[in-house]
């Protein structure tokens, strides 16, 4: 329930009770030409007035002409670097005389408040829980993180052109729970979050805020704002009908598609580094000179790579038509039978990153098509 | 006692074969008893036989001057083996050997492809019970080939 | 998840590139495993490959792993000696489901090393933990020598009957030379009473279930142990995603019911 009016000259306050509490922030920060996420200490740190523009293999960062704090979708980065580490110590290892020692790395689990955080985003990190926390063998590090976060959540009021959460049911109204909810409202002088709270602590935050009770008006604008980003995406490109996605895929693996987009496809990985829910990883063994002591690293992999596959003799998918179809495939129709949901939550991530500008949902509409023919003739 | 038409009869090799041609077939055979050792078969001879396995092992060997012996395969109870006789020049190409005392049916292929070539039904028949028999050993001779159970190349690269 | 720490109690070579190591647990009580499961092995400084288990001794509680030398951490573990230490995650993954064999006539298909995690499930029939109305076993390998398990083979006599096949061989070899299909498929196979246990290459794998269908032995009662690239082994890291379904922690060992559909698929 967001019930309450937070002015935008007042989201330092914000930031700073957040602190004050006890946690990092991590916000969205102007970087290299791009809206990443990294520590915050103020208002200031935010990119406030800047937008993207996405498109397939494009991404450009734009001066919008007001001052929203959060007037962007999404960048490259996603909430997952903190949750799940790039690079993270599993183990140390020593041996001499008396045998081998094996120590567990317990990595220090920061008390970290995502500020910012999107519908989509938010439906990644609950899909990422259901791998990491929820299974029979949690992963540890995510486990201890993941309990230690305070969430902001931000509904978006517009959408890139790379944006199909519609689609997925994934937003852009957030519906999942988090600490605190906003929504950013800038309507020529007024510029205003409307905020609510949804659990204890972020109940805490509100109270020492300088908040008002909202009015029937501030909601309705507010409602009007998330419409605006439903409205761009249901006429968008990029809408379709996704419910059907796990039985079409699973009619497909022989699709005529893969070929063709096997050809295009550079395997680079980049769509799983920058997607929010990929979770692959691999391990490194490495010892020191003399030999006595190693150490085991994680880190993220990608389906993508040639080794990911490898057993005796060879890789079990040798080639990018069966990488770019495993990784899709994966993420639309077999994540259902593993995890009980999809694997995508239609950020575009994959779309804008593309180097070569592969359209995920473009990939969707060809094999649907190429079925199509296949059966009825062209 | 059986007749050899009747134990013929008993073999999935022969089923529903008619009546009138398994007593042909059947006429032209006896039952044959090997010793360990002794040769069904040799390379180079004259093929006017061929064979179903009663009990016993039989291998299938050629002949490597510096190894001696080579066996391909072994055939057991119930196989059927030697096709050559069917095919000119009508001599064998591997030897066939008895490891222990084999018990087989010998079938006269001379008398049986002569009749073959006036009763194509007939010929029809029998060729598409060989090829059955030809085509496996193919198979599992090309799975032989693979060697699936030898050591891998060696991978390249990085791996385990 | 760390490694316990084991040492190798006996070391012997099966054949060359290829050895079994019997282990304990360096601390507290050994865990105790289903046939057909695996742990992860590390070698020290090296890493960890998956190893199917070829034995979990009840009264001796030595670990036992046959492994084939491929790579480097194969190579590492292949050059650890009597009284050294390895760690061993695990156990992992879904095993053979010998229930079902108690009412059944009980098909143990192997192909070279895929002996060693069927080993445990003959140990069970021997031991009288598992049973089986009949069981025969039919090995194949590439020749007589290099058969896991040789001096052990003739002693399982007394709860399985076993029949062998190699690609190569002298003529004193008594068994069969050829595939195993071929005796496969020249046995009488009780199809509806039959349940199935294969593991080798995953072409044998493939044509002994041709077989076994042939035979009418139902899908259903037919299993099989996949490998695929496993590493962390609890379903967190992708690697062994096999269509829906992770090797490590819904396999090795599958149903073919189940898996139909996708073990036709290439490159999945």
């Amino acid at each position: 329930m967001q019930d309450y009016v937070l002015q935008a000259r007042d989201l330092d306050i914000l930031i700073q009770v957040v602190r004050a509490e006890g946690f990092e922030v991590m916000g969205p920060v102007l970087r290299d030409n791009a809206i990443v996420y990294d520590a915050i200490s103020t208002a200031a740190d935010l990119p406030q007035g800047w937008t993207d523009e996405q498109e397939k293999g494009t991404y450009r960062v734009k001066r919008r002409n007001d001052g929203a704090y959060f007037g962007y979708a999404v960048g490259p980065h996603s909430w997952k670097k903190f949750l799940q580490l790039p690079h993270r110590q599993v183990w140390k290892a020593r041996s001499n005389n008396s045998g081998i020692q094996v120590a567990e790395i317990v990595d220090e689990a920061p008390q970290l408040a995502f500020l910012g955080v999107r519908s989509c985003e938010m439906h990644a990190i609950a899909i990422q829980d259901r791998v990491f926390v929820d299974g029979e063998y949690q992963n540890d590090s995510y486990t201890r993180r993941r309990s230690n976060i305070f969430m902001v959540s931000v509904n978006c009021t517009s959408a890139a052109a790379s944006c199909f959460c519609t689609s997925m049911d994934t937003g852009p109204r957030v519906t999942l729970p988090c600490d605190l909810e906003m929504t950013e409202v800038i309507e020529g002088e007024t510029h205003y979050f409307l905020v609510g709270s949804e659990s204890y602590r972020g109940a805490r935050v509100l109270q020492q805020l300088p908040v008002v009770p909202s009015t029937q008006e501030h909601e309705a604008k507010a409602e009007r704002a998330v419409q605006n980003a439903v409205r761009q995406m249901e006429k968008g490109p990029r809408n379709f009908d996704s419910t059907d996605l796990k039985e079409l895929l699973y009619r497909n693996y022989e699709s005529p598609s893969w070929d063709r987009v096997a050809e295009r496809c550079l395997s680079c990985a980049n769509c799983t580094m920058a997607c929010p829910t990929c979770f692959c990883s691999t391990v490194e063994d490495t010892t020191d000179l003399s030999g006595t002591y190693a150490e085991r690293w994680e880190r993220w992999d990608s389906c993508f790579t040639a080794d990911f596959t490898y057993i005796t003799g060879g890789a079990v998918r040798p080639d990018t038509r069966t990488r770019y179809r495993q990784w899709m495939t994966h993420k639309l129709a077999t994540w259902h039978d593993q995890f009980g949901s999809s694997g995508c939550v239609g950020c575009g991530r994959c779309i804008t990153w593309c180097p070569v500008g592969i359209d995920l949902t473009e990939e969707v509409r060809k094999i649907r098509e190429l079925e199509k023919i296949n059966r009825e003739g062209p | 006692m059986k007749t050899i038409a009747e134990l013929l009869r008993e073999h999935p090799f022969f089923r529903d074969l008619a009546q009138a041609d398994l007593e042909f077939i059947g006429g032209c055979g006896e039952n044959a008893i090997y010793a360990t050792g002794d040769y069904l078969a040799r390379e180079n001879e004259p093929a006017d036989h061929f064979f179903v396995i009663r009990s016993g092992k039989v291998a299938v060997e050629t002949y490597l001057p510096d190894r001696g012996p080579l066996c391909l395969q072994t055939l057991h109870d119930g196989d059927i083996f030697g096709w050559s006789w069917l095919f000119p020049p009508y001599v064998w190409t591997f030897d066939a050997r008895a490891l222990d005392e084999v018990h087989a049916i010998r079938l006269g292929g001379k008398c049986l492809r002569e009749k073959c070539e006036g009763e194509p039904r007939l010929g029809f028949q029998l060729m598409k019970r060989f090829a059955r028999i030809a085509t496996e050993r193919l198979q599992a001779a090309r799975i032989q080939l693979l060697d699936v159970y030898g050591q891998s190349p060696p991978p390249q690269g990085d791996t385990w | 998840m760390i490694p316990r720490v084991y040492r190798i109690e006996h070391r012997r070579e099966e054949y060359p590139g290829t050895f079994t190591l019997e282990m304990s647990a360096d601390r507290g009580r050994p865990v105790t495993c289903d046939p057909g499961q695996f742990n992860m092995l590390y070698a020290f400084g090296a890493g960890e490959v998956p190893i199917s288990i070829s034995g979990a001794g009840r009264r001796d509680g030595l670990l036992v792993h046959t492994i084939r030398t491929q790579g480097l951490v194969t190579a590492a573990l292949e050059r650890l000696k009597e009284g050294e230490q390895l760690g061993v995650r695990g156990p992992f993954g879904q095993g053979w489901p010998l229930d079902l064999a108690r009412d059944s006539d009980l098909l143990i298909i192997a192909g070279g090393v895929g002996l060693a995690p069927l080993r445990p499930v003959v140990y069970s029939l021997l031991d009288g933990r598992g049973r089986a109305r009949r069981t025969q076993l039919y090995y194949g390998a590439r020749r007589p020598e290099e058969r896991l398990f040789r001096h052990e083979l003739n002693q399982w006599g007394r709860a399985v009957s076993l029949v062998q096949s190699v690609d190569h061989a002298d003529s004193d070899w008594p068994g069969h030379i050829g595939v195993i299909t071929g005796p496969l498929q020249a046995s009488r196979i009780n199809g509806p009473e039959t349940i199935a246990f294969v593991c080798g290459p995953e072409l044998m794998m493939r044509f002994s279930i041709r077989v076994l269908l042939e035979s009418g032995v139902p899908a259903s009662a037919i299993f099989l142990s996949m490998e695929r690239n496993m590493k962390c082994a609890t379903g967190l890291c992708g690697h062994c995603q096999w269509g829906p379904r992770f090797i490590c922690k819904d396999g090795p060992v599958f149903c073919y019911k189940d898996i139909q559909p996708w073990f036709q698929i290439r490159g999945l």
